[in-house]
């Protein structure tokens, strides 16, 4: 097995640098939903930038100087955008910073990054969006996005200052981890942010019936003898939002759905004309409570595992296109908070290293197209924040992965960049590996 | 054969997961050890060299005497450790404690925490036999046992008998491990609460669940009342004690319904007026303190068995 970490990072993105040699992909299956295409073809890439990617790119010839790339059994697909990342930068680097995020991101395939506001300090202030740029600038191998804080110190009470905030660079407004209680906060959140065409993504959970638990109730918490989080948790909070967003004509992203009833929910607000969207985390497309097994905090989510029908309806809802957006909700966690009693034990798993892998299981599986993963996992989440990302097309920044669809592997805590080890895919078998990944026609990651 | 040839554990972290076959041969070892607390010289060797530590994050002077009794009574040399809130609030995660323990090299940690789960992290920790004295909401196994055991000495067997579990079935550990042995062991077993103390799915731990007390307790071999925490009025679980009392408190009327030769039990300690009578926690159907009795009993019997199976034995 060859060593995965002598990957040939390159310089971060943003450091002042010549323009990068021409590069062509040749001999590969081009996979690209924003044109919907998936056919055999060539890459041809020119300043950082797609001349031509497609069938239409064989046969062009070789720019003088080109780095030519044998893709031979291989798919090209854009860089993947993972709208809801955990960052611990500023305030928490022993956790990960922008820098270990982005080798974890490259890793994975993932081109943009869109990191949370759950810092500290918390991302609520122009300043602090343009300091993170600036270290994403000055450290990240990949692009960096933030999301501002909703509203201040994410207390859920004052509006943080949307205008400001975009402007800065925030794409858009989040309250993070947490969910707001007031409806009255998110009716005028909803209604100011239409003023600047603004964004918000919130994960809805109620707060008290969050707190009274710590994984999906049912037989398994009663078995296990821990304090359940009832659907409804999820759902109370999600039809309020949906109910807001009709009467304010608000744009409104569930940033994480967890279960069945929360697709019936955003599938009838969108053909009620609602402009809304949803995004279920890889998690929970591909695990279930059962997972929790004796008490392994790794798979102490928020929101948690829900049942087996529930995870077949989230996938059921990402082929029907109810669930636009697949993410990764990277959130790493040090030894110390894992290591605890469940009840006890942090939120969250890491997941910008095996994003693209674990999504892969539904293609082989047949319960989803790979076109249809791609789109959900890159090409929706470019066109829902407006980033220009999520393509192939001629004159895109050449952000893209090589992928082995076929390439099996397992994965082993000493295989992932980030900083923390709290993956949910722990000795998981899978089939599908990013063999180089480019961010602006620069390779940032290389498998060999 | 011997009966502890089918016991070959190396914790006892739950009653899930046991075979009717592992547990009748910790109740008939129990039974053989009850002579030995109430001879005059109350003492084996077995445990003799053994270090074992009491190791409690919730004080429960109970569960924690009877194990060190039981230790005591074996041989051992028992310490007690009281990991009260002060540890927890310097930070000092149970991990911690654990492995600062296992590097005193015991044999046999006994361990009672707050939270489930508990007894199976340090199992994967530590190199020593792990026993769970109550892990949260999830098992208390040698209640459980002893419970076994006070009810076949009254009804010579477990099978076929209808057992009925009353009270804060929702937050209690006793419940959880009594449900899974005596179904293992044939019983029928009825759980009777308020439905704000009742678990969800509990129907799928093989229960029959009630929430009038007449109906769950007609025709009933074993009454087995619950300890209702005062802190449930606070968390809205339950309006008042006298509302509980009224309507799930086991008092004569109620008792009636069982058969005439019910027993009545309660894990202890009581709160006489709320979940019991007193006129009948301390009557001739109560065997209360015989419960404690054959708690001593029980966990020698584990304490041997597992003594049998430690590294050296």
């Amino acid at each position: 097995m060859p060593d995965e970490r002598t990957q040939a990072a390159g310089p971060p993105s943003g450091v002042p640098k010549d323009p990068p040699r021409p590069l062509v992909l040749e001999n590969a299956r081009i996979v690209d939903p924003s044109r919907d295409l998936d056919a055999a073809g060539s890459v041809i890439i020119t300043n950082g930038r797609i001349a031509e990617a497609g069938p239409g790119a064989i046969g062009q010839g070789r720019p003088d100087g080109a780095e030519v790339i044998d893709c031979a059994g291989c798919a090209v697909i854009p860089g993947l955008v993972d709208m809801r990342v955990f960052v611990g930068e500023p305030g928490a680097e022993h956790r990960e910073t922008l820098e270990t995020a982005s080798l974890a991101a490259a890793a994975g395939g993932v081109t943009t990054i869109v990191t949370m506001p759950d810092t500290d300090p918390v991302i609520d202030d122009p300043a602090l969006v343009d300091f993170i740029l600036r270290r994403a600038r000055h450290t990240a191998h990949v692009r960096v996005h933030p999301m501002a804080a909703l509203t201040k110190d994410l207390a859920g009470e004052e509006l943080s200052e949307f205008g400001l905030l975009k402007d800065a660079g925030a794409v858009a407004f989040t309250q993070g981890r947490r969910s707001l209680r007031s409806a009255q906060v998110m009716r005028n959140a909803l209604t100011y942010a239409r003023d600047f065409d603004a964004l918000i993504a919130h994960h809805p959970a109620d707060a008290d019936l969050t707190s009274a638990g710590v994984m999906n109730e049912g037989e398994v918490a009663t078995r296990l003898g821990l304090p359940g989080i009832p659907r409804e948790a999820e759902t109370i909070i999600l039809e309020r939002d949906l109910q807001l967003a009709a009467l304010t004509g608000g744009r409104y992203h569930a940033a994480l759905v967890s279960c069945a009833a929360s697709v019936e929910a955003i599938q009838r607000a969108k053909s009620a004309g609602a402009d809304v969207t949803a995004a279920a985390a890889i998690t929970h497309l591909s695990l279930n409570e059962n997972d929790i097994g004796p008490y392994r905090t790794f798979f102490k989510l928020a929101p948690p595992l829900r049942a087996e029908d529930d995870r077949l309806a989230l996938v059921q809802g990402l082929a029907d296109g109810v669930i636009d957006i697949i993410v990764s909700a990277h959130d790493p966690q040090d030894v110390e908070g894992k290591r605890r009693p469940f009840a006890e034990a942090a939120d969250g798993a890491v997941g910008l290293d095996t994003l693209l892998a674990v999504g892969l299981r539904q293609v082989h599986e047949e319960t989803l197209p790979l076109t249809r993963l791609i789109d959900a996992m890159s090409t929706r989440p470019a066109a829902l924040l407006g980033l220009e990302a999520g393509t192939l097309a001629a004159g895109a920044p050449a952000d893209l992965a090589v992928v082995d669809l076929q390439r099996p592997w397992v994965v082993s805590e000493d295989l992932l960049h980030s900083r923390s080890h709290n993956t949910a895919f722990e000795g998981a078998r899978l089939t599908g590996k990013v063999i180089r990944t480019i961010v602006a026609g620069r390779t940032v990651y290389q498998y060999d | 054969m011997s009966t502890l040839a089918t016991f070959s554990r190396r914790h006892l972290l739950g009653i899930e997961g046991l075979s009717a076959l592992e547990i009748e041969s910790l109740l008939d070892l129990a039974e053989a050890e009850i002579g030995v607390s109430r001879q005059i010289e109350k003492k084996k060797a077995v445990l003799r060299g053994r270090t074992q530590i009491n190791l409690f994050f919730e004080a429960s002077t109970r569960t924690q005497s009877s194990f060190e009794l039981a230790g005591k009574r074996l041989g051992a040399d028992v310490m007690n450790m009281s990991v009260g809130a002060s540890s927890v609030k310097k930070g000092e995660t149970l991990v911690d404690t654990a492995m600062t323990l296992n590097a005193m090299r015991p044999d046999i940690l006994v361990v009672r925490h707050h939270a489930a789960g508990a007894a199976e992290l340090l199992a994967q920790k530590v190199e020593c036999s792990v026993i769970n004295a109550g892990d949260g909401a999830h098992e208390h196994p040698t209640q459980a046992l002893l419970d076994a055991l006070t009810i076949r000495r009254h009804k010579d067997r477990l099978q076929g008998l209808t057992v009925a579990i009353c009270g804060d079935i929702r937050h209690s550990r006793v419940a959880r491990s009594n449900i899974l042995l005596l179904h293992v062991m044939g019983a029928e077993v009825r759980v009777v609460a308020p439905s704000t103390l009742m678990p969800a799915s509990i129907d799928r731990l093989g229960v029959e669940a009630f929430t009038d007390m007449r109906r769950g307790l007609a025709g009933a071999d074993v009454v087995m009342m619950l300890r209702l925490q005062r802190e449930r009025m606070a968390a809205a679980y339950v309006p008042s004690v006298r509302e509980y009392f009224r309507f799930h408190g086991l008092d004569c009327e109620k008792l009636a319904f069982a058969k005439p030769d019910a027993i009545v039990m309660h894990p202890g300690p009581m709160n006489r007026g709320v979940e019991i009578d007193p006129l009948i926690a301390d009557g001739a159907r109560s065997v209360i303190r015989e419960q404690v009795e054959m708690g001593v009993a029980v966990r020698m019997a584990l304490l041997e068995a597992l003594a049998r199976n430690l590294p050296n034995a």
